[in-house]
């Protein structure tokens, strides 16, 4: 028998493990993650909707299986935390939004049918700020969640829930979806590790669009090897997504098992520092590239001169498309309808119901994509845009040309106070300077931890950027630093976190 | 580059069915007039003779066989609908009375 205090620290590898073997049950593990998630959710609110019915029975179904001597899925048993931005049959899906309150979908979403097929416990649905858009989940419609490092700091956006979620020890493995850094920005400032993986790797089937030429869903872990395991577990070709990408899943795991940098070329973006970087963050970013250097690696500098335009880019682009996304939203079919008092047009109603429903950031967005996709205006922002978007597309395979893959700082900065950056929109998209240019290319990146930052002692996050469909790299050059800095630190960075 | 105004807000709302409050249409007039500002540097690559790219992957249209196969039952499709009645979506008027 091991108590709940030593279970919810395992890996999802070990946990795996240790169901496969007989020495837990999945029952055991569920328990203990649904009893943690009752000691500490009410401070972090990683979770917007704790499925402990439907938890407990995927668990016993586990068990079942096991005791049947059936083949079990690679992460049998294990707990795992879901974004609410994924539709979940007969479990509530509300996008952080108040316009799907109380929603049931009738279907599930095709990642959620491989986690189901791969034998994963799923807890519950994680907070996010509406609809995906923001960087420090403060959008959200039922209120922020915390940061496990410092309640009163932002967990990161839009997918703070799932990251906090993996950091407070609630869930050994998350679910997280990157459009404009959503999954690797969170997972710096909580000390985890976050996968975007390329562009269609991962089926976008039942995942609420907000910008469907930048949307991608990926593992959040405590470690290289667990977010390996669920990238395996959720990629490859479903024909009900026309962007899905039909080719074998690189071998990720394996990268994951065999870390090595030695006689690799590893770039260093110049444009990935300057004004706006914290000292701290840069500090410990350098001394990262160091580590590199020390393990094999030949370390040069390139340069992406069109990398400063990404932002910008970013925010015409991401807003014209979710304009067209949440046209979706007007009170007819589904979710939240106002003003039907029996006199009113669809029209009007569509326009009370959008007005009640969506909070601000989510109307600042579609006005901003409305005017950049008006007529008249249309080629000045929109088109313009779009040729950004080429330019750094080209600027990543000329990089590509000399290195394997490129490093960088995650966020420029640790995470910040809740509230501090709420009536500023742009300081609010600086959050995901670092992390936009991959979501414009759609080639695949990843954070992990890699050190403290002197200055206020929180995470601070190693971005690794490689080729579209070679994810297999990040995992084989997250798995040896990874390696390096546990040895030099003694333990995962994660157990330095205050207890809550 | 112009600058957003109170009145465009407005009418961009309109064409968004977005029915903004009054207040609503100062503060996202000054916001949206940042940020509008600040990305504005796209701009300079306007003239370049560059491909526009709208999507990281070659899209092609995904089709499938014309055949029955099991889809959601009515019960399934409507479960989340604000209003039905006989197995249908019941919505607000959408044509006016003249």
């Amino acid at each position: 028998m091991t108590d709940n205090s030593t279970i919810i620290k395992l890996t999802a590898a070990e946990i795996a493990a240790r169901i496969a073997s007989g020495e837990l049950t999945a029952v055991e593990v569920t328990e203990a993650h649904l009893a943690r998630i009752d000691a500490v959710d009410e401070k972090v609110h990683a979770f917007l909707h704790v499925d402990r019915e439907g938890a407990l029975a995927q668990a016993r179904a586990v068990d079942e299986k096991r005791a049947r001597g059936e083949k079990l899925g690679p992460l049998a048993g294990v707990p795992l935390a879901l974004k609410d931005i994924f539709t979940t049959k007969g479990v509530p899906t509300t996008v952080g939004s108040k316009m799907l309150e109380g929603w049931i979908p009738p279907y599930d979403a095709t990642l959620v049918k491989n986690l189901k097929a791969a034998d994963v416990v799923i807890l519950g649905k994680t907070n996010m700020d509406e609809f995906a858009m923001g960087s420090s989940t403060e959008n959200s419609a039922y209120g922020p969640t915390g940061n496990p490092w410092d309640l009163t700091r932002i967990p990161g956006g839009s997918g703070g829930g799932s990251s906090a979620a993996i950091a407070s020890y609630e869930a050994p493995l998350a679910i997280g979806t990157d459009t404009g850094g959503s999954i690797r920005q969170p997972a710096a400032v909580t000390g985890t590790v976050g996968v975007k993986p390329t562009y269609g790797a991962v089926s976008r089937y039942g995942m609420v669009a907000f910008s469907s030429s930048l949307d991608q869903g990926g593992p959040c872990a405590r470690t290289v090897l667990d977010a390996a395991l669920l990238h395996e577990a959720i990629a490859g070709h479903d024909p009900l997504d026309s962007t899905s990408i039909d080719a074998p899943v690189p071998p990720v795991v394996e990268a994951a098992r065999n870390g090595s940098v030695a006689g690799m070329r590893i770039g260093v973006v110049k444009q990935f520092r300057g004004e706006g970087y914290q000292a701290g963050v840069v500090q410990r970013f350098d001394e990262s590239v160091e580590l590199l250097k020390s393990l094999g690696a030949e370390v040069v500098e390139v340069d992406c001169p069109t990398f400063d335009l990404a932002l910008s880019a970013y925010y015409l682009i991401a807003p014209s498309e979710c304009s067209s996304n949440l046209a979706r939203f007007d009170g007819l079919r589904y979710g939240l309808r106002a003003g039907d008092d029996g006199t009113r047009s669809a029209e009007d109603v569509t326009a009370l119901t959008r007005e009640a429903g969506f909070g601000d950031e989510v109307k600042r967005r579609i006005i901003l994509g409305t005017y950049a996709l008006s007529s008249g205006y249309y080629d000045a922002w929109f088109g313009s845009a779009q040729k950004v978007r080429t330019l750094i597309t080209r600027e990543f395979e000329k990089a590509f040309e000399q290195v394997d893959v490129l490093v960088s700082p995650t966020t420029p900065t640790t995470a910040f106070p809740i509230g501090e950056r709420a009536d500023d929109p742009m300081a609010m998209y600086l959050a995901d300077l670092c992390t936009i240019p991959t979501n414009l290319a759609g080639n695949a990146a990843m954070s992990l931890p890699c050190g403290l930052a002197p200055e206020d002692g929180l995470p601070v996050g190693l971005q690794i950027i490689a080729p579209a469909l070679k994810d297999d790299r990040l995992y084989k050059v997250g798995a040896a630093v990874e390696a390096a800095f546990v040895e030099k630190w003694g333990h995962p960075l994660l157990e330095e976190a205050p207890s809550l | 580059m112009p600058g957003i105004t109170r009145e465009e807000v407005a009418h961009l709302a309109r064409l968004a069915r977005l029915e903004l409050k009054s207040e609503e249409l100062d503060h996202f007039a000054g916001q949206l007039d940042d940020i509008i500002g600040a990305v504005a540097r796209v701009s300079e690559v306007a003239d370049q003779d560059v491909p526009p790219t709208s999507h990281p992957l070659p899209l092609t249209n995904v089709m499938r066989a014309d055949e029955v196969r099991p889809s959601l039952t009515p019960d399934q499709a409507l479960s989340g609908a604000p209003a039905q009645e006989q197995q249908r979506f019941k919505v607000p008027q959408i044509l006016g009375e003249d």
